[in-house]
């Protein structure tokens, strides 16, 4: 951002994604939400529109945009009500293959982002695994060389679109734990078909967001051509975290972005519902939750916005970064708590849509990493607290 | 075949407008403000026949603030290919506008003319019919369909009634109706090319053209605050109503 408010082509991005996102309405999500279909309407319009390749290098035929940009972006698609019904039907496939952008082989590049940033592949994300959640060095899926192919074995566990994904981008260990210095080393990023006769994918049922699905994974002999690594054998590690900042400040604004759509629907109720001849908003014990909610999302964003400055400018953002995460989630949660409960028994009814948000918001309360770790870092690497686990 | 195309910055619709408290006319202060909807469609039908290889090169023109280069890059990421921004920080009246749109067709010599019927903003339905008149060429309005075939256009008009079909040779002007065309939303990849596109600035005096205003406004008010609508059970509750309280009947 330029300062604290948007530049006239930022204003550009927001106003055509805004139009894109007016054709999917609430009754668009609810209904999605309702089925569990993969809102494929939607993906297919922000395909068409390019927005899929808004990260890539322009190169490979996408657009080049920063965190920054990115981030508005996002924000618009969860504030427009999609939520993260929306911004995760998305989300993976535009921010997802950044360690194939930035550490795949030329060919590798060549052949993958353009069909990713079309939309004729999708990438599901096989990361956490069943028994090593945020403690990533100590996943257990294996793979094996063998002449000029990987053979992978192993589960993972939370991936999402796997049920609609062509490709899945693994990580897995390629040298034993006890043969490296440090446990970090030792992992490998592949890029690989997702071979449906050796991956079998599993749909968790979940408490919202359920058009987007979210799986358990079962790795198989799945085959994966040596071309198909990504950068070199055993620094997968290092190649996830360059992602790691962009996805938390990017979970922020989503989260920021849904906290507005459920203040914007609350305050709307708020000024038109009637009860003992007024509306409801002109109580105080209504209107100072509406407030404190904005406020709290206001000052996340700013923090969040910080953060893609920083990454953007390429400089160190990992507190901003985890700090956003957090707030956004918190003040994002606030404002759909405090939606449904200005709605009173209406806030219950999917027909407002805010109980929909309300189950939704707290995927960004635990995902990409719990508060606690958050916490953590900020505890160690700020402040200079002892480590604690 | 070049087409010049206008386009005005106005209030966005989806937005609320407020009367001033002194009644001098619409608060603009801190509002989203976008491109007039009628001069969307027009973009989108010239961009629609540049596809079709009808038109060679469209160039969009607006009169207004600095802020109306960002409508004019809108234009431009929907298709147009240069933009030119006549700058003025006052509002011109219709018959001013018309004037320097007269100036700059007499520059660019476009083969033709394609712009919405009127802003949503004043509702003048005036610039499109003055210049013509201006300019001495054919003009045909509220246009729900036009096809080009060599020197003329066939256009199929709104009008009260049914539709009525007009041929004009061309140059002409032509004005937009609502359903000439459904605009487009501009493209990621088309917006950032917009960037890089040519976008001219010049100052309203520079055309030299008489912009006085001739109009006083005397107030902007807000119309009457409708009342609540009432559900009747029967057709004959109807009738009595309407011969009793609404003396329609």
């Amino acid at each position: 951002m330029s300062g604290f408010w948007r530049n006239e082509a930022q204003r550009a991005l927001c106003d055509s994604i805004d139009r894109l996102c007016a054709r999917f309405d609430a009754a668009y999500w609810r209904k999605t939400d309702e089925t569990g279909d993969f809102p494929e309407d939607f993906v297919a319009a922000f395909a068409a529109g390019g927005w899929l390749g808004m990260g890539m290098p322009a190169e490979l035929g996408g657009s080049g945009l920063g965190l920054t940009e990115a981030a508005i972006v996002m924000q618009a698609v969860a504030e427009s009500g999609a939520g993260f019904s929306g911004a995760s039907a998305v989300h993976m496939n535009i921010f997802g293959p950044m360690p194939l952008v930035k550490f795949g082989s030329a060919d590798l590049r060549a052949r993958a982002i353009p069909r990713l940033i079309s939309g004729q592949d999708k990438m599901c994300f096989g990361v956490t695994e069943p028994d090593s959640g945020l403690d990533t060095a100590s996943l257990k899926t294996r793979a094996v060389r063998k002449g000029d192919r990987y053979i992978i074995n192993g589960r993972k566990i939370w991936t999402s679109t796997a049920q609609r994904a062509n490709k899945i981008l693994i990580v897995a260990r390629t040298t034993p734990r006890d043969q490296v210095a440090k446990p970090t080393q030792g992992l490998s990023l592949f890029y690989a078909d997702m071979d449906r006769s050796r991956v079998t994918a599993t749909v968790i049922p979940k408490m919202g967001r359920k058009a987007v699905d979210s799986n358990s994974v079962f790795i198989d002999d799945l085959e994966v051509p040596v071309e198909n690594l990504i950068g070199e054998e055993g620094k997968g590690f290092s190649y996830l975290l360059e992602g790691l900042n962009p996805e938390r400040v990017l979970v922020a604004v989503e989260a920021v972005g849904l906290g507005r759509a459920a203040l914007s629907r609350a305050a709307g109720y708020a000024r038109e519902r009637v009860v003992f001849g007024r509306p409801i908003g002109q109580n105080q014990g209504i209107a100072h939750p509406l407030a404190r909610a904005w406020a709290g999302l206001e000052a996340a964003d700013l923090m969040a916005f910080k953060a893609a400055a920083l990454h953007d400018a390429g400089r160190e953002c990992g507190a901003e970064a985890n700090a956003a995460k957090y707030l956004g989630a918190e003040a994002g949660f606030a404002a759909c708590e405090t939606a449904v409960l200005t709605h009173g028994g209406m806030g219950y009814a999917k027909e407002y849509d805010v109980e929909r948000y309300f189950r939704e918001i707290m995927i960004a309360r635990l995902a990409p990493i719990s508060r606690e770790m958050v916490l953590n870092y900020i505890a160690e690497r700020v402040l200079g607290l002892p480590k604690s686990y | 075949m070049k087409v010049l195309v206008p386009v005005k910055r106005v209030i966005d619709s989806n937005v609320k407008a407020r009367v001033k408290p002194d009644q001098s006319g619409v608060d603009l202060a801190n509002v989203k403000m976008a491109m007039n909807p009628f001069c969307e469609i027009a973009v989108e039908e010239a961009v629609r026949l540049k596809e079709k290889g009808i038109v060679s090169e469209i160039v969009v023109v607006s009169i207004g603030p600095a802020q109306a280069q960002e409508t004019i890059r809108t234009a431009l990421a929907m298709g147009g290919d240069r933009g030119l921004l006549v700058q003025s920080d006052v509002d011109l009246e219709p018959l001013a506008v018309a004037k320097v749109l007269k100036a700059v067709a007499d520059e660019e010599q476009p083969g033709l003319i394609l712009m919405g019927k009127q802003a949503i903003d004043g509702d003048n339905n005036a610039v499109g019919q003055m210049l013509s008149a201006l300019l001495g060429w054919p003009q045909a309005t509220f246009a729900s369909k036009i096809e080009i075939s060599g020197s003329s256009a066939k256009v199929t008009r709104e009008v009260d009634g049914g539709l009525q079909t007009l041929d004009v040779a061309l140059p002409a002007v032509i004005t937009a109706d609502l359903r000439l065309n459904e605009p487009r939303y501009a493209s990621l990849p088309n917006i950032m090319k917009a960037k890089k596109k040519d976008l001219a600035v010049k100052a309203v005096g520079d055309y030299g053209v008489d912009i006085a205003p001739r109009l006083t406004v005397l107030k902007v008010a807000e119309p009457p605050k409708r009342a609540g609508g009432i559900k009747v059970e029967t057709a004959d509750d109807m009738v009595a109503k309407l011969k009793t309280e609404a003396g329609v009947l």
